[in-house]
């Protein structure tokens, strides 16, 4: 089955990685800006960064025929430095206009502190003004149901704010109900021991249903496992589920989410591919 | 397509029982380990999600996960003038 990831880091991926996610049929990503395991010094780290999103990646994806799309932002994580975090915000609209570029993410709290909701929300106005979509990251473990209320109080604050043009990751059982309710889409990520596994967002899936809602690896530079959507897959289909339930929540739903970015989702459909652009 | 409840006891009897020798032992290695200074409240959580799983009541996932969550303050905006 062909499958979108729609929050891996590849940055922190080997070439191999692409290969074989390739082979499992994974034939888009988007990657979402984070923090690279350490705290950055200047604006021009992110510029170099950026780069690495919009130039480097697109390209090692696409000998894969892999499409690769990202989001840019100043990860929560080093949102406490307030100072930089704003000459990063002003330097973003730079790339906006990158043909890979999807909108501003993965915004969201960290710790849940005071600099990380006024980052969060300067985001937020970057991407109200430049009409970008928004991807939300939400905090781990104790923090995440309170940092998940938070977020919703400020995107929901905001009546420029269009929940169906957000996707709030990470979610699990406390926190996917009122993400959903809410009219955002919703991201389940399948991570070993901070987040979820696939038999639980199996269970989510059969509960909460297939709108609006995804499943990605969140493969990075830790502890993970960027081939965590195929093992979904085989779980609902030991499950029972059609193919095209299936389909839905690895292909279709992703599809329809990133295509309100507009044009910067230029994404071909494999069928529709021919070898040069495949290979 | 949801499973029966005999299918779902079925196919995932090992891996649970599996789960739960996990946790017996995890209790007899706190029981065995040598004395010394203990997170109560660590410790207490565990025994209070412990205690979950054999209620009688539902949504034992999402309850579990709200015992190990920081309380949610709906005046968290006024506190951080934002």
């Amino acid at each position: 089955m062909y499958y979108i990831d729609p929050h891996i880091h590849m940055v922190s991926r080997t070439t191999d990685d692409y290969e074989t996610l390739a082979k499992m049929g994974c034939v888009a990503v988007s990657e979402p800006a984070f923090w690279a395991g350490f705290d950055r010094g200047s604006v021009d780290g992110f510029r170099d960064y950026f780069r690495q999103l919009t130039e480097v990646e697109p390209r090692r994806a696409a000998q894969y025929g892999i499409q690769h799309f990202t989001w840019l932002c100043i990860n929560a994580k080093e949102a406490e430095n307030v100072e930089l975090s704003r000459e990063v915000i002003a330097m973003i609209p730079e790339f906006l206009d990158r043909p890979n570029v999807l909108g501003i993410g993965e915004i969201g709290l960290n710790k849940n502190t005071k600099n990380e909701a006024t980052v969060f929300l300067e985001h937020v106005e970057l991407a109200v003004q430049h009409n970008q979509q928004i991807l939300i990251h939400t905090p781990h473990l104790e923090d995440k149901y309170q940092g998940t209320r938070m977020i919703m109080d400020m995107l929901l604050g905001d009546s420029r704010i269009d929940p169906s043009r957000v996707l709030i990751d990470h979610v699990e059982e406390h926190t996917i109900e009122p993400v959903l309710e809410a009219g955002f889409w919703a991201g389940m990520t399948l991570y070993p021991v901070t987040k979820c596994t696939p038999q639980r967002a199996a269970d989510m899936i059969e509960r909460y249903g297939s709108q609006r809602l995804m499943a990605n690896s969140a493969g990075d530079w830790g502890p993970s496992k960027p081939t965590a959507i195929p093992d979904l897959i085989l779980e609902l289909r030991r499950r029972g589920h059609s193919e095209q339930a299936i389909r839905q929540i690895v292909y279709d739903n992703p599809v329809a989410f990133f295509s309100q970015s507009g044009a910067h989702f230029d994404f071909v459909p494999p069928e529709s591919r021919n070898m040069e652009q495949s290979v | 397509m949801p499973r029966t409840v005999g299918q779902v006891l079925d196919q995932e009897f090992l891996q649970v029982r599996a789960k739960i020798l996990e946790l017996a032992a995890f209790f007899d290695r706190l029981e065995l380990a040598e004395p010394g200074a203990v997170d109560q409240r660590q410790l207490a959580l565990l025994q209070q999600g412990c205690a979950i799983l054999n209620d009688d009541e539902g949504e034992k996932a999402k309850r579990v996960q709200m015992l190990f969550s920081r309380e949610y303050n709906p005046q968290w905006r006024q506190e951080f003038s934002l």
